[in-house]
């Protein structure tokens, strides 16, 4: 089996796939390494460095003949032209907008897996390259805001006068914007940040920015950790906040990507203009057209004394490091595909499988959560770049089953309820009608209970569970004349003995609670 | 006192329960919640005793009193470690009572009934006092392998689903006959609660000792829903409400507990972790790389001295050591050296939802730096020092990236992530589920063996010196 180690042909693209380092992993997994000439030159790795650890050099058409192809770039067609049936194509491909590529490697007989199809699973964040990529184009976004600022970020009172802070606006709390925030705060800037989704409220500010809200309650958290599209009155407020931010910030900094479609507009010209001239904006997503309306995506432009930033080559600027998170991503995934020796496409994998879009030729149903376009489609409003949300799975979320189940659940209790109806009683029907209304607030009331005072609810439960009590003092009126009222009593004080015991314990028990 | 008056009784009363519940959505109105229920229950209580006419019945009057006299006693000395066997014998209590009170209306019924209305009533009575007696002989057995009367681990009877489908037949069958029985029917009665308590036995004995916090929601859930067949039974909307509460309050906990192993409510119910894939997995799919590193108290001490940020991962150990007050004193210490000191809890750490939760506060922890998983999960990386006291399965990497692992998919706590690991553990063993913790042999993990009570000492004593 070998792997085949492509060199990067888009102009300006310094990563590779593969580091002298990751080449010992992939050979430990059972893989022989062809290296294409002069591939990992631009990222500081030189052809020696490979075939120090038993890499081949060879050719381009050597690494393009590999079993396994891994490259960082979607390839060009003229490279998708080398590919043979039987290999399998290892890179970013973005399906949703190379419909064409697609097609030219299904015409190939190939298989294809996107670095940019990961699930957003927790076991799936080894190969998560957008992740580890994105945390870098954060970073980078922040540097070359610096470089381009015409000030220090910082602030400092000197005996010239004092330095201000500068104010950084970054939009969209994903890796990338989260990064971005750690960036700019360590060198020393007054950082705000914004993002549809509630939830990543506590991770800005464990970072140690600003989350700005809109007055509008609306959550954004759509599926797969991705933002959804927010309503109209939603876009409306959210674009009066940046009108209104833009004015008094120094940078602003955008990952607003919506998966598979153009990136929405979020900073219009006429905000770029109400900005203090000398300020910059940074728009890592360019590459989707920018979120700013005047990026020009690949360059720098100045518009009335603003720079605006929309370089699609970020992690590319730090290619050395890029491509060592990129090529361990690499080998996570191809371990998980079974190695040299088991190597397959695993249909039942959970994560190969969402992120292989063409296998022998066929090309595989998306799985991975791409919004289809509402049918009363506003402008798309702030998404993070890329983040998986895993506050999303907190605990007092409500677990409601979903699909299948529910409606055959559902349709058992229809099925239920009408047998009952046809023959119960009246006074059996009363009963069961508080009983279920009683489940119904059992099942709020529980679900609101903080996971800390989870034994105290216990326990409080068990007393009030001790209301059985009455159930004995009903049997007891005539005395002790029956073998009724002596079980009767017997009742009666083991309940009782339940209430006390009970709330007693919980209130020794809550009293330690304290702040 | 008129029935009007009863049943508006019960209507205040009910609402008060429900208050109760919903104060402990917050320590700061737990303690209110707490005395709205114990209103509620007085004044249900005393509506019956009135509407009854036993207000003044030396009977209830002595039994009331004694009982209650016991339950203040116990309740006012147990120690909170020994907490989950106390919810596990008041349970049983429930269960009896219901079982008790079952059998009394069947033996002198409040009113005669006729067609449909009797077999109705003769259902709720049957049902109440199968899960009455179910509850009460596996709560009794819950808390014998909490107390540790009963070893923990799981017992497997060969064939053992077939064993509880037959028992669970049978009891339908008795059933069956004692619906055409009438008041004659208590042989029938009697012989099903045998069952019952047989099943219930059997049921909890089949469970180990580290999914006991699903037990004993479980037992919980039994006891309301117990409860509320006993109010259908006794046409009491009361206990209907109070039951349904009790009940789905246990059924969402177990729920909870089970997510949080991510395993499914009914491979827990029939038992025997670790135990149905035989021998503990060695490994599985990846194997562990590294080596055991073992460090000294001194060492973790200037590792404590030089951090910022502190995390803590208590767990059954720490409960089990009672290392909680020392713990506390450490916190103490260093957040008076204005560190970052903060505690990571899963929600299955200890052998009752919320356990860890309790102890701390019973140390006068300030329950702000109590943190649930999902709030802390994501600051490991910027953590100096992770202290892991007692704890083991709940940090252990090979649930995430180990599909093979027997705990595969569970959601654990990132500990491996910081700068710097310890592990206080008492040997070299394997943890509850019997899995080998790769986390242990990372190479930012140190290795603190020997009591953990002993250990956190130690390092109280050279932090103070």
């Amino acid at each position: 089996m070998i792997v085949g180690i492509a060199k990067e042909v888009g102009p300006g693209e310094r990563r590779v796939a593969a580091t002298p380092d990751s080449v010992t992993k992939l050979q430990s997994l059972g893989f022989d390494v062809v290296l294409e000439h002069h591939a990992g030159l631009a990222a500081g790795f030189a052809d020696e460095a490979y075939a120090a650890v038993g890499a081949r050099v060879g050719s381009q058409a050597d690494a393009w003949a590999a079993n396994v192809v891994i490259k960082v770039r979607p390839p060009a067609a003229d490279e998708v032209d080398r590919l043979q049936a039987g290999q399998t194509l290892i890179s970013y491909l973005y399906p949703a907008q190379n419909s064409a590529l697609v097609e030219r490697l299904q015409g190939r007989g190939v298989s294809a897996v996107a670095m940019d199809q990961v699930p957003r699973t927790t076991r799936a964040q080894k190969v998560d390259a957008l992740s580890s990529t994105g945390n870098l184009s954060g970073y980078r976004a922040v540097i070359e805001a610096a470089h381009a600022l015409q000030r220090p970020m910082g602030g400092q009172t000197t005996a010239a006068g004092k330095i201000l802070p500068c104010k950084v606006l970054v939009i969209g709390a994903g890796v990338a914007g989260l990064a971005a925030i750690g960036a700019a705060r360590a060198l020393g800037a007054i950082v705000r940040a914004f993002d549809t989704r509630p939830v990543v409220k506590e991770q800005v500010a464990s970072m140690g920015a600003q989350f700005l809200q809109v007055e509008l309650e609306e959550d954004g958290s759509g599926q797969g950790g991705y933002a959804k599209e927010m309503s109209p009155a939603f876009i409306a407020a959210e674009m009066a906040l940046f009108a209104e931010q833009a004015k008094d910030v120094d940078v602003i900094i955008t990952t607003a990507l919506i998966p598979g479609k153009r990136a929405p507009i979020l900073i219009t010209a006429d905000m770029v203009r109400s900005m203090k001239r000398g300020s910059v904006v940074v728009d890592l997503a360019a590459e989707q057209q920018g979120n700013c309306e005047l990026t020009s995506p690949g360059e720098a432009v100045v518009v009335d004394g603003v720079t605006i930033i929309g370089y699609t080559d970020m992690p590319s600027r730090l290619a050395l490091q890029a491509s060592t998170l990129y090529a361990q991503n690499v080998v996570h995934l191809l371990d998980e595909m079974g190695g040299a020796a088991t190597f397959a496409i695993d249909e039942g994998n959970d994560i190969v499988r969402p992120m292989t879009v063409v296998k022998d030729g066929v090309r595989l149903p998306p799985t991975l959560s791409v919004p289809a376009a509402p049918a009363s489609a506003g402008k798309p409003a702030t998404a993070a770049a890329s983040a998986p949300t895993k506050a999303s799975s907190k605990s007092h979320g409500h677990g409601a089953p979903t699909g299948d189940t529910s409606w055959t659940v559902v349709a058992a209790m229809g099925v239920a309820l009408f047998v009952i109806g046809l023959w119960a009683p009246q006074n059996f029907l009363t009963h069961l009608t508080v009983f279920v209304l009683a489940c119904v607030i059992g099942y709020q009331v529980v679900w609101s209970v903080t996971p800390a005072l989870h034994t105290p609810l216990m326990s409080v439960t068990n007393a009030i569970s001790g209301i059985i009590v009455v159930g004995g003092m009903l049997q007891i009126g005539g005395g002790l004349d029956s073998a009724a009222s002596v079980i009767g009593a017997i009742a009666i004080f083991l309940a009782a003995l339940n209430i006390s015991g009970g709330f007693l314990v919980t209130h020794r028990m809550l009293k330690m609670f304290r702040r | 006192m008129t029935t009007s008056l009863l049943t508006t009784s019960y209507m205040v009363a009910a609402v008060l329960f429900i208050l109760s519940l919903k104060g402990l959505s917050h320590p700061e109105t737990a303690r209110r919640g707490n005395q709205f229920g114990a209103v509620g229950m007085l004044i249900a209580v005393l509506a019956v005793a009135l509407h009854g006419g036993v207000l003044t019945s030396p009977i209830l009057l002595g039994t009331l009193l004694l009982a209650t006299i016991i339950g203040a006693l116990v309740a006012s000395r147990v120690a909170m470690t020994d907490m989950p066997q106390l919810v596990a014998i008041l349970h049983s209590f429930v269960g009896a009572a219901a079982v008790l009170v079952g059998l009394s209306n069947h033996m002198a019924p409040a009113v005669e009934l006729t067609g449909i209305d009797k077999t109705i009533h003769d259902v709720e009575t049957y049902l109440g006092i199968f899960i009455g007696s179910l509850t009460f002989t596996g709560s009794i057995i819950a808390w014998g392998k909490l107390q540790g009367v009963i070893r923990s681990k799981p017992l497997l009877m060969p064939g053992r689903h077939l064993l509880n489908l037959g028992m669970l037949l049978a009891c339908v069958w008795l059933g069956w006959a004692y619906l055409g029985q009438g008041h004659d029917g208590l042989p029938e009665l009697l012989i099903m609660t045998a069952i019952a308590g047989l099943i219930g036995i059997h049921l909890v004995m089949a469970i180990g000792g580290a999914d006991m916090p699903v037990v004993v929601s479980m037992l919980n859930s039994y006891s309301g829903w117990a409860a509320s067949a006993a109010g259908f039974m006794l046409s009491n909307d009361l206990l209907i409400i109070v039951g349904a509460l009790v009940g789905s309050s246990g059924a969402i906990l177990s729920y909870i507990m089970c997510r949080a192993m991510n395993r499914s409510f009914v491979s827990v119910i029939l038992g025997g972790f670790g135990a149905d894939e035989g021998a503990p997995p060695a490994g599985g799919g990846v194997p562990i790389e590294g080596a055991l590193v073992a460090t000294t108290a001194a060492e973790v001490v200037a590792q404590l001295k030089d951090a910022t940020s502190v995390i803590i991962i208590p767990g059954y150990g720490m409960a089990v050591a009672q290392a909680q007050h020392p713990v506390k004193e450490i916190v103490q210490l260093l957040r008076g050296q204005g560190k970052q000191v903060r505690f990571a809890i899963h929600p299955v750490a200890g052998r009752l939802p919320g356990h860890m939760n309790v102890l701390l506060a019973e140390a006068n922890l300030p329950y702000d730096i109590v943190l649930e998983m999902d709030e802390i999960n994501d600051d490991f990386p910027t953590t100096d020092v992770v202290l892991v006291i007692g704890a083991n399965d709940i940090v252990n990497p090979s649930a995430l990236d180990d599909p093979s692992s027997p705990i595969a998919g569970m959601p654990v706590l990132h500990a491996w992530n910081a700068a710097t690991c310890i592990v206080f553990k008492r040997g070299k063993g394997a943890g509850y589920a019997g899995v080998e913790n790769p986390l242990f042999f990372k190479p930012k993990t140190r290795m603190l063996y020997g009591d953990a009570k002993k250990s956190v000492d130690d390092i109280l004593s050279l932090l103070r010196g």
